[in-house]
């Protein structure tokens, strides 16, 4: 078990660069997500670590060992792919015992280790079959078992869920999260889900054109996104976002006034933000509840209404070219084509400066 | 009236169905099938016909029976044809085979250079055997042919490559490798393009190196090509026919002789039609075996 060390690392494809200077310290027995859109160079850094890409610039240590001139064979890693990547010829046994035997384990050791994995990933049954006769889970979890056996001081997946269907995906998640926990390795998983990234981190990195935008555990990069990208790209249903003039307020904190002229006081001091910026609020749609009794700061017309069980989303027109994602109970009344005001708790509110910048409440 | 027709197509209506798809399908494929017929199976069948007859150009003389074939098993000359076939299929076929996969994996590659050579390679395939045989007769001649020059630089006597009856069949078997390891190498470049890079890759991390990756991954990607190739090329090799034509007309002293030369020199120079259809039979009945016994022990492999 080892902890990974990124020191400015580049890539570039041609022209292209695709990782610009990216530096990151994974500890050992962390399990760190990169998350981010696609295209965003999430699979690529992966595969810098695991050596199936060159590395144009910077280093990287796995443990006290400099890994980026070394072969993948050797940098004690295991991989999990998107679609497997099974040796479709050998049976999952074979499969399981090619990496060791390649390494000349003993035959004893291979065989105790692979009924060890098999047992825990409950794939004992299919150790003589071919990938070709088993479902996409099935494979899943040989893929994961093939990497189990190899003991290696860090795994790697990259999107191991997205090919399966919703139900096996929530429950795969799962049995990855106890897996971490039993296995206590460093673990790098890669993938665009927010709902992956939140239930499976100790730390998520988010990462858009190139560039990391926030490093933090589940809850900060929820509460207190470092940017406009990342408070959009975390949470759903999306946050809100609406123009506002900033001005100052009771207790040094910021007040807003927002597009239709009514004032709000924020939790954010008002002596750190920039002066003469325009700013976007960020309201989270748990933060504006519809207002039952009517006493509320914005009103619209909801347009659609998504009953979810224990509660409902309601997607408002604001009037003045602005839509707002408001709460409601699951018992909600509200239909389509009704008025309806919201109450917005503001101070939870975020504001974010022209750059994209994310300011927020002390605290938490 | 209605209701029984209405009964009727409620209780049948699938049968009904398939049929017309069935004929649909018939449909588009007749005008390949009449063809078929035509041009192969009618052929194949006068051929069968032919085979139990004595005749020549001008008609059919008479039933004979087996008797076409009774007189090929005890003719030495169709004997050492026979021998001449399968020895320059054991030459050919393996090495085709091996050949075009080197060069298939030596060349699947994006760059540019490869293209070149991958062209290249497959460019002899295009040409016509004449020309083919004029290009290597030219390097086996003695003298002043390119062989026979090196083996003078070099100090010794030019070997006359087509006119030792050891020598010649190789030297035949050689160019019609140079003819037709394109084929080959297109069918292995293919099949390599499907092995999917993550399997290199996951190779790769599981630390096997060129020659584990090679056994354990590409050549059993690329098995079900192998049978094709073995399959195509025992069926064109076995059909040897233009190149000792024009090489060595079957000589010296029989030595380069195959079948389809000895169909062809008994049919059209001696007229023994039904003779020559006998031999056709025995050739065809060859290749299918060949064919097949490549394809059970393969497929049996397979399973395995
Ligand atoms: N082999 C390659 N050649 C050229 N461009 C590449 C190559 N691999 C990836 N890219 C580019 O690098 C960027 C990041 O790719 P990738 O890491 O796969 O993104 P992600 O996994 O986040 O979806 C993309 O814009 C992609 O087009
Ligand atoms: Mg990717």
């Amino acid at each position: 078990m080892s902890g990974v060390r990124l020191s400015r690392i580049s890539k570039r494809f041609g022209d292209v660069t695709v990782i610009d200077q990216v530096s990151l310290d994974i500890e050992a027995g962390e399990f760190v997500v990169f998350l981010g859109p696609s295209g965003c160079g999430k699979s690529t850094i992966l595969r810098m670590i695991a050596g199936l890409e060159t590395v144009d610039d910077g280093e990287i240590h796995i443990g006290e060992r400099r890994v980026d001139h070394l072969k993948p064979g050797e940098r004690g890693v295991a991989m999990v792919f998107q679609n497997y990547a099974l040796y479709p010829h050998m049976t999952v046994r074979d499969n399981l015992a090619f990496g060791l035997k390649n390494v000349g384990t003993d035959k004893q050791v291979i065989s105790k280790r692979i009924d060890e994995a098999a047992q825990s990933l409950e794939i004992t049954a299919l150790l003589d079959r071919r990938p070709g006769q088993l479902s996409g889970g099935q494979r899943q979890r040989v893929a994961i078992a093939r990497a189990i056996v190899k003991e290696p001081a860090l795994f790697l997946f990259d999107e191991p869920l997205s090919n399966l269907d919703a139900a096996l995906r929530g429950r795969t998640r799962l049995e990855l999260a106890q897996l971490h926990q039993r296995l206590g390795a460093t673990m790098v998983f890669v993938t665009h889900d927010q709902v992956e990234a939140m239930t499976l981190a100790d730390r998520i990195v988010v990462l858009n054109e190139c560039k990391i935008e926030q490093i933090g555990s589940p809850m900060e990069i929820y509460r207190r996104p470092a940017t406009q990208f990342v408070a959009t790209f975390v949470g759903s249903p999306r946050i809100n976002l609406l123009p506002v003039t900033v001005n100052a307020g009771t207790d040094d904190k910021a007040a807003i006034a927002l597009p239709n002229g009514e004032q709000l006081l924020t939790a954010i001091p008002m002596a750190k933000l920039p002066e003469g910026e325009s700013f976007t609020v960020g309201i989270r749609p748990e933060h504006a509840r519809i207002a039952e009794d009517g006493v509320g700061e914005v009103t619209g017309t909801a347009e659609v209404v998504e009953r979810l069980g224990e509660r409902c989303l309601i997607y408002l027109d604001l009037g003045n070219g602005h839509k707002l994602t408001a709460e409601d109970r699951g018992g909600s009344t509200v239909k389509a084509g009704d008025t309806c005001t919201v109450k917005v708790k503001s101070s939870r509110a975020h504001l974010f400066d022209s750059t994209g910048k994310g300011w927020h409440a002390e605290g938490e | 009236m209605t209701d029984t027709l209405s009964v009727e197509t409620a209780s049948i209506p699938k049968v009904k169905r398939r049929k017309a798809v069935d004929w649909d399908g018939y449909l588009f494929i007749a005008p390949y099938l009449a063809l078929f017929l035509l041009m192969i199976v009618t052929p194949l069948l006068i051929g069968v016909w032919l085979s139990f007859t004595k005749g020549d150009l001008f008609g059919v003389e008479r039933f004979v029976g087996f008797e076409n074939f009774a007189r090929l098993a005890g003719d030495p000359i169709f004997r050492e044809v026979v021998w001449n076939t399968l020895y320059f299929v054991v030459l050919t076929v393996p090495t085709l085979t091996i050949l075009g996969l080197a060069l298939a994996l030596a060349l699947n590659f994006q760059t540019r250079w490869a293209a070149v050579l991958r062209t290249i390679f497959f460019s002899s395939t295009v040409l016509s055997v004449t020309v083919v045989t004029l290009v290597w007769r030219l390097v086996f001649l003695p003298d002043g042919g390119l062989l026979g020059e090196i083996s003078e630089a070099l100090g010794q006597t030019p070997v006359a490559w087509l006119n030792d009856p050891q020598l010649a069949m190789p030297a035949i078997a050689i160019t019609t490798i140079w003819w037709c390891l394109g084929l080959p190498m297109v069918l292995y470049l293919a099949a390599l393009q499907q092995v999917p890079r993550e399997l290199y890759e996951a190779a790769a991390l599981d630390g096997a190196g060129r020659w584990r990756t090679l056994w354990s991954i590409t050549l059993p990607a690329v098995r079900r090509t192998t049978m094709i190739v073995i399959v195509i090329e025992i069926i064109l090799q076995f059909q040897l026919f233009g190149q000792p034509q024009l090489m060595t007309l079957g000589g010296p002293n029989n030595a380069t002789r195959p079948i389809v030369l000895f169909i062809y020199e008994t049919g059209w120079r001696q007229w023994e039609l039904g003779y020559a259809a006998a031999a056709a039979q025995v050739l065809f009945a060859m290749i299918m075996v060949a064919a097949m016994a490549q394809y059970f022990v393969s497929s049996r492999k397979e399973e395995a």
